[in-house]
């Protein structure tokens, strides 16, 4: 089984790194990009087959480790 | 007095702190990051500079689950003096045993440079020999020292006295050109609930030789162990 967890910023939290690549990609003469936030994408191969162990052991990766829940918010897909 | 040294993988100003914790009196052991005790004995445990594991993830976040770790938490709980510098200050915010976060430097440069810090309170273990709102010339040497934390924790950090050290010029003024990382607050360094935990970005550590410029930073490491009675 496989999953995707994303960890994003939450709202209100200062993207320095985001802001840096929207400037970049305006200078780079891209159009229409009216903000940028940077996160990050982990691909995690499971175990299990079984759906709801999968979700509790993602869960207990975000909680524990992948995200710092201070800051950041993380969303979890089971493919 | 016996330190701790924490050393992970990555960490490298280990040497520094291991050498002004001796010079100041103490009795310094290091202590590798997969040990679950601290050696018997233990006043003060020190989280040293460095990279831990190559800053992967978030600054601090794999080092501040290691084994010892668990050692360290228990420790602080009992009332035990812990001190995080720079990457230690990450560590320490990435375990819970402080609160808020150290982000990117709001101008996104690694900043490496002598910097004053202003000293909050001078009643604590860590800071008995300076005098309050002394300013200290210290060092700073990061990329994410950018103190962050939600409101509510800002005011009760405020509230509370908590906050140990904020970046100032060189006569304790807190201004915005001192900020360079951007912190809210100025904050450059800030105590647990209890005061037994600090978590700084500067390196006192740096600057305890007149050699190298400057003596400032032994104020933090003979505080320390002037708040234990001397062994016979």
């Amino acid at each position: 089984m496989k999953a995707r967890v994303t960890v994003t910023l939450k709202n209100g939290v200062l993207d320095p790194q985001g802001k840096a690549i929207e400037g970049a990609l305006k200078s780079l003469g891209v159009e229409g990009i009216a903000g940028v936030r940077q996160g990050k994408v982990f691909d995690i191969e499971l175990e299990t087959a079984d759906r709801a162990q999968a979700e509790a052991s993602l869960k207990a990766a975000c909680e524990k480790l992948l995200a710092n829940t201070v800051i950041e918010n993380y969303r979890v897909e089971i493919a | 007095m016996k330190s701790a040294v924490i050393v992970f993988p990555g960490s490298n100003r280990e040497g520094d702190v291991v050498r002004a914790l001796k010079m100041a009196g103490s009795q310094v052991e290091k202590v590798w990051h997969a040990e679950t005790e601290l050696p018997k004995g233990t006043d003060l445990v020190v989280l040293p500079g460095g990279f831990s594991y190559g800053d992967y993830l978030r600054c601090g976040a794999i080092a501040g689950r290691a084994a010892a770790m668990d050692a360290v938490r228990a420790h602080a709980a009992r009332g035990g003096l812990v001190l995080g510098i720079c990457n230690g200050f990450q560590i320490l915010c990435e375990s819970g045993l402080l609160p808020g976060i150290l982000m990117r430097n709001a101008n996104l440069k690694f900043i490496c440079h002598r910097q004053f810090l202003r000293v909050e309170r001078n009643d604590t273990a860590f800071t008995r020999n300076y005098a309050k709102g002394q300013a200290i010339d210290v060092c700073v040497a990061h990329g994410e020292g950018n103190y962050t934390a939600d409101e509510e924790t800002l005011k009760r950090l405020e509230g509370e006295g908590l906050v140990a050290f904020r970046y100032a010029d060189a006569q304790g003024h807190i201004t915005q050109d001192a900020n360079r990382n951007g912190s809210m607050n100025s904050i450059a360094g800030i105590y647990s609930e209890k005061l037994n935990v600090l978590g700084m970005m500067p390196h006192p550590e740096n600057l305890v030789e007149s050699l190298v410029g400057g003596t400032d930073g032994r104020g933090l490491f003979e505080s320390l162990v002037s708040s234990f009675p001397k062994a016979a």
